[in-house]
C-alpha cells in the first residue's frame, strides 16, 4: 500500500504553496457570491453536508428557483441572508495546485465602503465584477478607485453572467473598452479582463468552450500566476516594528516583531528609530533554533551585540537606509464611524506598534468616490474619504504608504484612528508625506519681539487656564485673581466663555466640533495676548484633555498654567448659579458637561483648587503665589 | 532566498497576533479546549514567546463530559512547569447536575457559555485567545480576529470594529473584553499539515481505533463511560476516529482506519463532509445557530 508515500509527496507539494489574498468587489446582483461559490465548488472546498444545507437554504431564500444559490453559501449573517445583500467582509479559503487563497468577499453598496476598504487593506489583487448586461457602473469605478487607493496593484475585470448574453464577444469588448478609459485615468495599469459565468463555471476554473474568441487565462489560472506583493516587500530595506520586549531573565533581552520589509542577517548593522542609535544584530532567535537570516513576513526575536534603548513602538531598520520620523503629515482618511470627524479633537493613532495622540485638521477636500471630484468639506462623515493634515503629539516613524511602482508600505504607512471615549476604530488612513511646516511657512519677523513687549510691561506673560465643571467657580475666582493682579500693577486680560461667545465665536454652537473650535480660537487669542506681554486669564469648562493640551502646545514652555477648579459635581449642581443643571436634568439642555457629556479632569494641572476646602479669596491668593514664584 | 510558504505565513501572522495581544492586554488568557486547534494554538504561543515562558495562563472551561482521553492530555499539558492551567466548572451547572441527556441545549449554554463568562469575570481576564477558524462556519467567517465583547460578553455582528492591515484595536473600558482568534485564517487542512510538520501531540481519539459505539440520530457516539444511558442498545466495537472533539455524548465519530496524520490528511482529501458535521451543538437553531450562540457570549 503506497498511499502513505503518495500523501507524503502530496504534502511536500503543499509545503511549497504560496499565499495570495484577494478581494472580490461587486454586489450580489453582479453574481459575486455566485462566482465565489463556484470557485469553492470547482476547487472542491464545499462538503456534502454543506451542500445539502445549501440546497435546503436555496429553496427557502434562494433566487435560483429549484437550483442551488451559491450566494447563500457566502453570505454568513442571518440579516444578509434575509435581505439578500452582503453587509460585512467575509473571508473564504480555497487552494489550487500552486497557491492557497484567502478571499475577502466585500460588500458592494456605498454605505459599506468602510468594509470594502477593510477587506482591501491586506489584498494583493482585486476581482471587479461587471454584469455583462449592465456594463461598467458607478460602483465599478468606485471599487476600482478604492482598491487602487489602498494600494492594490493587480486587477481582474470579471465580466459575469456571460451566459445571459449568449457569450457575445461584442458585449465583452464594449465593456473592456469602456473600462480602459477609466483605468488609465486612475492609474490602474495591470488589469486583465475575463469573460465568465459563475452559474455555468465558464472561464472560472477552466477555460470555456463557449468563448472560443477569448484566448486569455481562466480566473483561477490568472490567480495562480499573478506576482505577489510579499516578493516585492523582501527587496526593500529592513523595517521591523518592535511589538514586545522578551526579557525572561537578566541574561536575555530580545526584541520580538514581524519583519515588515527587507531582510535581516546576523551581524548586520541596524538603527533603532526614532532614537537613531545604531547597533548590530547578535542573534535571530526562533523556537526552531537561531537563523542566519530572516525575511519580510517572518515573526522573529532579535538580540543586539550591545545594548541600546529599544521598546515597543520603536522600529528596527537597516542602519544605512532608515525611515523618517515626523509629527505632521498629509494623509488620505477613510471615515468609518457614525459620528463625524471632529477636526482638532485628539484621537489615538495607531501605526505599526506606535500609539500616539493625533489631531486632524479640517479636510483640504473630500473625494466624491463616484465622480472622483474634489469637494470642499468641513468634516468627514461615515464612509467619506478626504485628504487632511494630521499632527501627532510626538514624532512617529513612518514611510509613505504608496509608491509609484512597487508594493504599498502597509506596516509603516497605514494607520487607524481610535476614539478616546468610545474606543471605536473611527477611521483608517494612509500617510502621503511629512510636512515641514516650520520650513515651508515663513512667518513675518516682528521688529518688536515678544520679549520686548514683556520687558516693557515688567512682567512675565502667562495664560492662566481655568478649567472645571459649570458652576465650579472658575469665573468667580478668575475675576478675583485679575483684580488682585491689577492692584499689583500687572497688565492682565480676562477671556470669559460667555463673553467670547457673544463676539468672536458667535458663529459657533455647542456640538462637539464647535466646542473644540471654540477652544482653539480662544487658545489662539490667548497666545497673541501673551505675545503682547499680558497675563491672560481664561474661564472655560474646556472638558476635554486633548483640547487643553492643544493650547498648551501653542505657548512657550512654562507659560501655560492649567488651573483645575476641582468642585465635585454634586456641589456644583447644588450651587447651580445659572440654573443650567436643572435644565440639563430635565432634558431641556443636551450635551451638558457632567450630566450627559463627560468632563476629563487634568492629570497634572499646575494648580488644583479644591473649592470645598478653600474660599474663593484664598484660592486667588494661592494662584497669585504660584504666578509670582515662577 | 526561499519564499515563505503559506504555512510559514500563517504561523508568522498568528505569532504577530499573540504578541500584539500580550503587549496591549492587562490580563490575557488562552482558552484551552484540548482539541487539535487548541494544541496548535498552544504550540504557536510557545514559539511566539520563546525563549521566555508563556506570559499568560491557560483556561479550561470544563463540562465534566469530555472524553477521558482529553482529560489525560490536559493533565499532561498542565504538568509542564512552564504552563499554568486553570480549570473552571460552572458551580450552578454542577449543583443541578446539568447533562446532555436530560437538559438538551441547556447543557452547552450552562457549562460552556455561562461557565466561560463566569470564569472570565472571576479571574478578570480582559483578553481571551480562542482557536476558532473562519473556515469552520459561516458566522465565524465574518468575525474579526480581535472580537470585542461588551460587559455582558455579547458579540454584536453589526457593530464590529473595522480591522485593517495588521492593526488591531485592543482599547476597551473596564468590564469589556476582547476575544482573540489567532488562527482565524487557518483551514482544517492547514491545521493538520502544521500538526504533521511540527510534530504536535494531539488527543489519540483523532486517530482511528477500535472503540465501543452506539448510533443515534445518524451520529456515531462513543460509550466513553457508564454515564451514557443505554436504552437496550448494545455498544458495537467499530474502528472510528473523531474529526473534532467536544463533550462525548454530543460528538459524532466517523468510520475510519486512518491511524497517522498522513492517513488523516489522505482521508480528508477524499472526504465529503465538513468537520462540524459531527457536532450536534450547531444544529439547535437552524442556519443561524452559531451566530446566535456567539451573540450570547459563546466562543
Amino acid at each position: 500500500m503506497n498511499a502513505a508515500v503518495d500523501v507524503a509527496s502530496w504534502l511536500a507539494e503543499q509545503e511549497r504553496k504560496e499565499l495570495l489574498r484577494f478581494i472580490t468587489c461587486g454586489s450580489v446582483d453582479d453574481g459575486k457570491s455566485t462566482l465565489i461559490g463556484r470557485l469553492l465548488y470547482d476547487t472542491k472546498q464545499i462538503f456534502d453536508d454543506q451542500l445539502s444545507a445549501l440546497e435546503a437554504d436555496s429553496k427557502k431564500h434562494g433566487t435560483q428557483g429549484e437550483g442551488i444559490d451559491f450566494a447563500l453559501l457566502v453570505d454568513g449573517l442571518s440579516a444578509e441572508r434575509e435581505q439578500g445583500i452582503t453587509i460585512d467582509v467575509a473571508y473564504r479559503f480555497f487552494a489550487s495546485e500552486k497557491r492557497k487563497f484567502i478571499v475577502a468577499d466585500t460588500p458592494g453598496h456605498e454605505q459599506y465602503t468602510r468594509n470594502m476598504v477593510t477587506g482591501a487593506s491586506t489584498a494583493d489583487l482585486a476581482v471587479l465584477l461587471v454584469d455583462s448586461r449592465k456594463g461598467v457602473l458607478t460602483q465599478t469605478r468606485r471599487h476600482s478607485y478604492l482598491a487602487r487607493l489602498i494600494g492594490i496593484r493587480h486587477f481582474v475585470l470579471a465580466v459575469t453572467k456571460m451566459d445571459l448574453v449568449d457569450f457575445d464577444q461584442a458585449a465583452f469588448d464594449a465593456i473592456v473598452t469602456d473600462y480602459r478609459t477609466f483605468a488609465d485615468e486612475i492609474g490602474v495599469k495591470d488589469w486583465v479582463p475575463i469573460p465568465v459565468s459563475g452559474l455555468g463555471g465558464d472561464n472560472v476554473g477552466e477555460r470555456s468552450g463557449r468563448t472560443p474568441w477569448y484566448d486569455g487565462p481562466s480566473l483561477l489560472e490568472h490567480l495562480n500566476e499573478v506576482p505577489l506583493d510579499a516578493a516585492a516587500d523582501v527587496a526593500k530595506p529592513l523595517r521591523m516594528p518592535v511589538q514586545w520586549v522578551n526579557r525572561p531573565d537578566l541574561s536575555f533581552r530580545g526584541f520580538a516583531g514581524q519583519i515588515a520589509s527587507g531582510s535581516v542577517t546576523r551581524s548586520q548593522d541596524i538603527r533603532v528609530l526614532p532614537s537613531g542609535r545604531t547597533t548590530r544584530i547578535e542573534r535571530i532567535v526562533t523556537a526552531d533554533g537561531d537563523l542566519e537570516s530572516a525575511v519580510a513576513g517572518q515573526s522573529v526575536t532579535l538580540t543586539f551585540t550591545h545594548e541600546v534603548d529599544c521598546s515597543r513602538g520603536d522600529v528596527i531598520a537597516a542602519a544605512d537606509a532608515p525611515p523618517e520620523a515626523a509629527d505632521q503629515f498629509e494623509a488620505t482618511i477613510v471615515w468609518m464611524d457614525e459620528s463625524e470627524m471632529l477636526p482638532g479633537r485628539g484621537y489615538w493613532l495607531k501605526l505599526g506598534t506606535q500609539v500616539v495622540t493625533a489631531t486632524v485638521h479640517h479636510p483640504k477636500y473630500e473625494i466624491n468616490v463616484n465622480t472622483l471630484e474634489h469637494l470642499a468639506a468641513k468634516t468627514l462623515e461615515l464612509n467619506s474619504i478626504g485628504v487632511a493634515e494630521i499632527a501627532t503629539d510626538r514624532e512617529i516613524v513612518f514611510e509613505p504608504y504608496s509608491v509609484e511602482s512597487g508594493s504599498p508600505n502597509r506596516a509603516l504607512g497605514g494607520f487607524i484612528l481610535i476614539d478616546k471615549l468610545t474606543n471605536a476604530t473611527v477611521a483608517a488612513g494612509i500617510l502621503h508625506f511629512a510636512l515641514r511646516r516650520a520650513l515651508n511657512i515663513h512667518r513675518q519677523p516682528l521688529e518688536v519681539s515678544r520679549e520686548t513687549h514683556a520687558t516693557l510691561k515688567g512682567q512675565r506673560p502667562a495664560v492662566l487656564w481655568f478649567t472645571g465643571l459649570s458652576g465650579s467657580g472658575k469665573s468667580t475666582i478668575a475675576n478675583i485673581v485679575e483684580k488682585k493682579l491689577a492692584a499689583k500693577g500687572r497688565h492682565t486680560f480676562l477671556l470669559d466663555g460667555d463673553n467670547v461667545r457673544h463676539g468672536l465665536n458667535r458663529d459657533l454652537g455647542f456640538t462637539e466640533a464647535d466646542r473644540i473650535e471654540n477652544i482653539r480660537r480662544v487658545g489662539e487669542v490667548a497666545r497673541l495676548m501673551a505675545d503682547a506681554g499680558l497675563i491672560v486669564l481664561t474661564a472655560f469648562i474646556s472638558p476635554f484633555r486633548a483640547e487643553r493640551e492643544m493650547v498648551r502646545k501653542m505657548l512657550p514652555e512654562g507659560e501655560f498654567v492649567e488651573v483645575f477648579i476641582d468642585t465635585p459635581l454634586a456641589e456644583a449642581e447644588k450651587r447651580d448659579p445659572k440654573g443650567l443643571y436643572a435644565k440639563a436634568r430635565s432634558g431641556e439642555i443636551k450635551n451638558f458637561t457632567g450630566i450627559d457629556s463627560p468632563y476629563e479632569a487634568p492629570d497634572d494641572a499646575e494648580l488644583v483648587i479644591d473649592t470645598t476646602a478653600l474660599s474663593a479669596d484664598d484660592a486667588a491668593e494661592r494662584i497669585i503665589d504660584f504666578l509670582e514664584s515662577r | 532566498m526561499l519564499a515563505l510558504t503559506h504555512l510559514d505565513r500563517l504561523e508568522a501572522e498568528s505569532i504577530q497576533i499573540m504578541r500584539e495581544t500580550v503587549a496591549e492586554a492587562d490580563r490575557p488568557v488562552m482558552l484551552y479546549s484540548i482539541g487539535k486547534d487548541s494544541a496548535v494554538m498552544l504550540h504557536l504561543a510557545k514559539k511566539a514567546f520563546f525563549p521566555g515562558p508563556l506570559p499568560f495562563p491557560l483556561l479550561h472551561v470544563d463540562t465534566t463530559w469530555k472524553f477521558r482521553d482529553m482529560y489525560a492530555l490536559r493533565d499532561k499539558v498542565a504538568a509542564d512547569p512552564a504552563v499554568k492551567l486553570f480549570v473552571y466548572k460552572n458551580p450552578e451547572a454542577e449543583r443541578l447536575g446539568i447533562n446532555p441527556f436530560d437538559h438538551g441545549p441547556a447543557h452547552t449554554d450552562m457549562w460552556k457559555t455561562e461557565g466561560l463568562k463566569q470564569a472570565l469575570d472571576q479571574y478578570g481576564f480582559d483578553a481571551a485567545f480562542g482557536g476558532a477558524r473562519r473556515d469552520e462556519e459561516k458566522s465565524r467567517a465574518k468575525e474579526r480576529i480581535f472580537s470585542f465583547r461588551d460587559r455582558n460578553h455579547r458579540w454584536d455582528p453589526k457593530r464590529q470594529r473595522p480591522e485593517l492591515w495588521a492593526l488591531y484595536n485592543m482599547r476597551k473600558n473596564k468590564g469589556e473584553s476582547v476575544r482573540v482568534f489567532p488562527i482565524s485564517n487557518w483551514t482544517e487542512l492547514d491545521v493538520w499539515q502544521y500538526i504533521l510538520r511540527e510534530k504536535i501531540e494531539i488527543v489519540p481519539l483523532y486517530f482511528a481505533g477500535d472503540r465501543p459505539v452506539v448510533e443515534r440520530d445518524g451520529l456515531i457516539l462513543m460509550v466513553d463511560d457508564e454515564r451514557i444511558p443505554l436504552n437496550g442498545e448494545a455498544p458495537q466495537i467499530r474502528r472510528v476516529r473523531f474529526r473534532t472533539l467536544g463533550c462525548y455524548p454530543l460528538t459524532g465519530a466517523v468510520d475510519s482506519a486512518a491511524s497517522t496524520v498522513e492517513e488523516i490528511v489522505a482521508e480528508m482529501l477524499v472526504t465529503t463532509t465538513s468537520e462540524r458535521q459531527g457536532r450536534a451543538i450547531d444544529r439547535d437553531a437552524g442556519a443561524a445557530s452559531m451566530e446566535k450562540k456567539k451573540q450570547e457570549g459563546y466562543f
